[in-house]
């Protein structure tokens, strides 16, 4: 089981490596969102130091969500999904495993990024590695959420549009806690509430998502 | 070993079939036959387990198979109208990938064997972009003679896109398949009969149930 959960990484890894294109326009949406803001909102350090922490976590959401079409909507075109559906292995590690590799592709260069970017806002540079941590915990919780979306949208003309509307509200609670996590190391609270919280969403949607998403896939392929 | 018991199977308001069942032991060959859209496909589908019945259920050594799940997968290998080959992984990856998924382990000197034998020596490492359809569905029936062992062969229009040496060498390895004591069910279009002891036919649209026929 786990050569077929290591297969399925590299597989998708391979993919990414062998179409670079698109893991760089998630990157790139990124990171032109976050820029809009300073140039939008006008140089005025204290505002912009207040809504960064904002405007960074719902730039990575957006970003996020412009890659969970990606997730299963190839592999459902050339069959290869069904031949997942009817694999030797639990589906729902099968999902687990395409999770793994699709946070390294789409949610670990943004985490990487955001201090970058940070940095347009005048953000307090101590402050970063909660910037990074928060983006660590909260991006994979995010990735999970949209999944059970993207599963259940599988094969639907627009489906793109209705996956927003599916999966946005359900982003909220990591969105407040995320930004909350900044804006109190920022303020020079301790974060260390608000990263337990966040851990503790990416742990329950780490064990029940893959099983959700597992079930959708299910009833689309259908 | 297969079993299908009083299958119905309804997509969106039409009955496509109902009441059908047929019992296969190990070394019989089924044909499923039929116009377009009279369910072929569907009927394949239900039995892979892709695909819920309307009403009825397919067993496999005398369990459910929706049952059985992870246990009945390692013992099929479906090829369906996708080829399930990735543009941008080699024809060998391809076949690495899905035998691991398949829990069917191969060597990567294995793959390059089977693949030569498919007529397709020189294309191992070229990604399948490059490759014509009928290569492609190649590629995809290749993982039948990686699947030597597995007990039961389901195969959607197999010969689609072939050319007449890939039928030749598709009908023999399928004609050795069963021979082996394994089970095939298949659909075509075309004739191209392939040896069996025991070789049965399905025929959808007719009156289901009594068409089963042996020949």
């Amino acid at each position: 089981m786990l050569a077929a959960l290591r297969c399925v990484i590299h597989r998708d890894l391979l993919l990414a490596m062998r179409r670079r294109s698109d893991v760089l326009t998630v990157l790139l949406f990124f990171v032109i969102v976050v820029s809009l803001f300073p140039l939008g909102v006008g140089p005025e350090p204290g505002l912009l130091r207040t809504i960064a922490p904002g405007v960074i976590w719902v730039a990575a959401l957006l970003a996020s969500m412009l890659a969970l079409n990606r997730m299963f909507a190839a592999d459902h075109a050339d069959g290869t999904l069904e031949q997942m559906l009817l694999s030797a292995t639990p589906l729902g590690m099968i999902v687990a495993a395409k999770m793994v590799a699709h946070w390294l592709i789409s949610g670990l260069p943004l985490v990487l990024m955001a201090p970058v970017l940070a940095l347009q806002f005048d953000f307090p540079q101590q402050s970063f590695g909660v910037l990074m941590l928060s983006l660590v915990l909260g991006t994979p919780a995010l990735s999970l959420i949209g999944a059970i979306g993207a599963a259940l949208t599988l094969g639907l003309r627009g489906g793109g549009a209705l996956l927003a509307l599916l999966v946005l509200p359900l982003y909220v609670p990591v969105l407040v806690i995320g930004t909350g996590t900044v804006e109190a190391a920022a303020a020079g609270l301790g974060a260390g509430a608000h990263l337990l919280l966040l851990s503790a969403f990416l742990v329950v949607a780490a064990a029940f998502a893959p099983w959700v998403v597992a079930v959708a896939l299910r009833i689309s392929v259908e | 070993m297969l079993e299908a018991v009083d299958l119905q199977c309804a997509r969106g308001e039409r009955t496509l079939f109902s009441g059908l069942g047929f019992t296969l032991r190990g070394g019989e060959l089924l044909r499923i036959a039929g116009a377009n859209g009279s369910g072929k496909t569907s009927l394949l589908r239900i039995v892979c387990g892709l695909l819920a019945p309307t009403r009825g259920e397919v067993r496999w050594r005398g369990d459910d198979t929706r049952r059985l799940r992870e246990e009945f997968w390692r013992q099929l290998v479906y090829i369906g109208h996708a080829n399930a080959v990735k543009d941008d992984l080699t024809a060998a990856e391809n076949l690495m990938v899905a035998c691991t998924l398949a829990g069917v382990k191969v060597s990567g000197d294995r793959v390059c064997t089977a693949l030569r034998r498919l007529g397709l020596a020189g294309c191992e490492s070229l990604p399948a972009r490059v490759l014509s359809q009928g290569q492609r569905r190649r590629v995809a029936l290749t993982r039948l003679a990686l699947s030597e062992a597995v007990p039961l062969w389901v195969l959607d229009e197999p010969f689609t896109a072939l050319d007449a040496a890939a039928v030749e060498y598709l009908q023999e390895m399928t004609a050795q398949h069963v021979a082996r004591g394994a089970t095939v069910v298949y659909t075509t279009h075309y004739e191209a009969p392939i040896a069996a002891a025991v070789s049965l036919r399905i025929d959808l649209g007719a009156a289901a149930g009594e068409s089963t026929g042996r020949e």
